[in-house]
């Protein structure tokens, strides 16, 4: 049995109610109970953490970056999307 | 409070003291020697969490004693035979199956005793129980987790959990014990009567060692004196260790 | 396009971003000379930090007051942590953790000379925090602007930790000069034995180290060795004065018109005897990580067992 028996995990941690939860880094365990725990100790040991994902590395199906100019160009060209292409009248603020 | 009882709550904040510091440094000593990096930081928790809490009991047997003593003169300066911790919690490190185990036995002890201590009369010992309850809490998951995982795991980790049971098991008993200080707190509802807890402790244990395929052993071994100052040959060297820089510069500040 | 132009194209937009100080994340086309080098780099800061746990574990023991065990254990248990944030950093890189260990044990891949000197008195835990851990911070401070982004991250996760290491250390050397005269001497002796090697841990000068010109220009190191090393000396000097200890660098000079201290010469003979195993740690360390991996081995092939076995009770179980 080899060292890699260990799997690779990702953590993710809410450090505040009301904010997202964000990628901090990963650690190696068994299980994910292991890893939610292990996630406690080595991720939240400032209390950083309300609540933590964890995530199979392996589970993660990311974008490619090579295809990032396909994937991700095409919504340059829609200015209008953005609440700054509209020009307010001087009249009106805060809209 | 009476002069008996404060003594007597003094001595039990000591013992409660004694338990932690010495739990605290066995744990302490797989620093850098865990089986996996995480693990390395996880266990350091627990023993961060031992050594706060004996902060907290020896603190609390200063400020009873009123004579100038501070928590590091409750961990430094008394020997082998003034110690009344756990005989249990001087056993040496082992390896890895020797200490969960033991984490085991001890966390589910202090699942059992803390919630009761919660209810203490005494303020103080109440307080620190209810912050040692969440820690044991985590502890017991910890160390549950993995006696199931090496009780069933490889033909070696079951072998080496077994023999760890085996092998501490004639400590447990006096986990158990009352003395007479021990009574008087109890019947003054400041202490805990662990006479009480002995259903449930072996309950919780034999099911968890049950579904790790390891078998409980007969009770026929036990060792008891940890109370009374009367220790296994460990604990010299424990504190020989611990206390050396302290002792060898005496009254100074650190 | 040919293989070639499509290569110097892609080498072309990874040079843009450097340049552009746009980090490079995991998944982005990177030469493999840069990905080697983050390696190493990362992976030698990685083992510097869990080799770094020794000389102060071996006082953890012996700390001599609760309060101060409590702390120095919490330092040491960052230090694990910091170990596994950057670990996870390279394997990012497409190497495994296992590939890293097996580098260190082997010998093949190094961690910071420092740690091979001894930890011998209760003061070098002082020295250690505000000293080591003072130099180790300049440089991580620099390396939060590295090019690549997990490093990066890992670097401002670190430093924010970090202050708390070195401040510690100084409080501990606080205590002490204030302290008895065996005390005091105890401080000065430590300061003595830690100076220079912390001095040496920013690496040999510029014109002589190795890997600093690639590693300026692809960002991967934003300060060179000689710059980072003035910086410490610089603060450490009025530090080491406040504490009323003599400063160990007899040829220590303010020089007004640099703006910095002037310094006397790094024994740069005994760095590379250190690094070339002649420390008196080099073997120690090494041993004692091997063998706690060794004894691991079979809490790791349980766990698997176990997982093994669970995961075939499931799919009975489906």
């Amino acid at each position: 049995m080899q060292d890699n028996a260990l799997e690779l995990f990702e953590v993710f941690i809410r450090s505040k109610r009301g904010l997202d939860h964000k990628h901090v880094g990963s650690l190696h365990s068994e299980d994910h109970a292991q890893a939610l725990e292990y996630a406690r100790d080595v991720y939240t040991r400032r209390s950083e953490g309300v609540s933590i994902w964890v995530v199979k590395s392996s589970d993660i199906c990311a974008s490619q970056e090579d295809d990032a100019e396909d994937f991700f160009d095409p919504n340059d060209d829609k200015p209008y999307r953005h609440a700054t292409y509209y020009e307010l009248p001087d009249a009106v603020n805060n809209m | 409070m009476s002069d008996n009882i404060k003594a007597a709550t003094q001595e039990y904040a000591t013992r409660l003291g004694d338990d932690a510091v010495v739990l605290g440094h066995r744990i302490s000593e797989w620093v850098s020697r865990g089986p996996f990096l995480e693990e390395d930081i996880a266990y350091a928790n627990v023993a961060l969490d031992y050594i706060g809490r004996a902060r907290m009991f020896y603190g609390y047997a200063a400020e009873l004693a009123n004579d100038g003593r501070t928590e590091d003169d409750f961990a430094y300066m008394r020997d082998d035979r003034q110690y009344q911790n756990l005989l249990l919690m001087e056993m040496p490190r082992g390896d890895f199956a020797y200490s969960q185990v033991r984490q085991l036995f001890i966390d589910i002890y202090y699942n059992l005793l803390l919630p009761e201590l919660v209810n203490s009369k005494d303020d103080t010992l109440a307080a620190i129980a209810a912050k040692a309850i969440k820690e044991t809490r985590y502890h017991l998951r910890r160390s549950r987790d993995w006696v199931l995982r090496l009780g069933d795991g490889t033909e070696e980790s079951h072998h080496r959990a077994q023999a760890a049971v085996d092998s501490l098991w004639g400590y447990t008993h006096e986990l158990f014990d009352m003395d007479e200080t021990e009574k008087l707190l109890a019947d003054n509802g400041i202490g805990v009567d662990t006479t009480q807890l002995r259903e449930a402790w072996l309950k919780h244990v034999s099911a968890i060692l049950s579904e790790a395929t390891l078998s409980v052993p007969e009770d026929g071994w036990a060792v008891r004196g940890g109370r009374i100052g009367y220790h296994t040959e460990n604990l010299g060297h424990v504190l020989t260790e611990m206390q050396f820089v302290h002792r060898s510069y005496p009254g100074c500040q650190w | 396009m040919s293989t070639e132009q499509q290569l110097s194209r892609q080498e072309q937009q990874f040079m843009d971003k450097i340049k552009a100080e746009e980090k490079i994340e995991p998944k982005d086309w990177m030469p493999e000379k840069y990905r080697k080098n983050l390696i190493r780099q990362i992976s030698q800061h990685a083992h510097s930090e869990v080799i770094g746990m020794q000389p102060e574990g071996n006082f953890l023991t012996r700390a001599p007051s609760l309060r101060r065990k409590a702390i120095l254990l919490s330092k040491i248990q960052d230090e694990a942590g910091h170990g596994l944030y950057l670990y996870s950093a390279a394997e990012t890189l497409g190497i495994t953790r296992e590939e890293l260990i097996e580098a260190l044990q082997s010998g093949q891949a190094k961690y910071a000379s420092i740690f091979n000197y001894p930890a011998l008195t209760w003061a070098d835990m002082g020295a250690i925090g505000w000293l080591v851990d003072g130099a180790a911070i300049v440089n991580q401070v620099s390396l939060q602007r590295t090019s690549y982004g997990p490093y990066s991250r890992g670097m401002i996760r670190i430093c924010k930790e970090e202050s708390f290491h070195q401040r510690q250390g100084y409080d501990i050397m606080l205590s002490l000069v204030n302290g008895s005269p065996e005390q005091k001497a105890m401080a000065q002796d430590a300061l003595n034995r830690f100076y220079w090697p912390a001095l040496m841990m920013f690496g040999p000068h510029d014109s002589e180290s190795a890997h600093s010109a690639k590693s300026m220009e692809w960002k991967i190191k934003r300060e060179t060795n000689d710059d980072l090393r003035q910086k410490f000396i610089d603060q450490t000097a009025s530090q080491i004065e406040f504490l009323g200890l003599e400063h160990p660098d007899k040829d220590l000079k303010w020089n007004e018109e640099r703006g910095h201290y002037d310094s006397g010469e790094i024994d740069w003979e005994e760095f590379q005897n250190v690094i070339n195993g002649n420390g008196h740690c080099n073997r120690q360390r090494l041993e004692h990580h091997i063998k706690a991996h060794e004894e691991g081995a079979w809490v790791r092939e349980a766990l698997a067992a176990y997982n093994a076995k669970k995961q075939a009770n499931k799919s009975e179980a489906a």
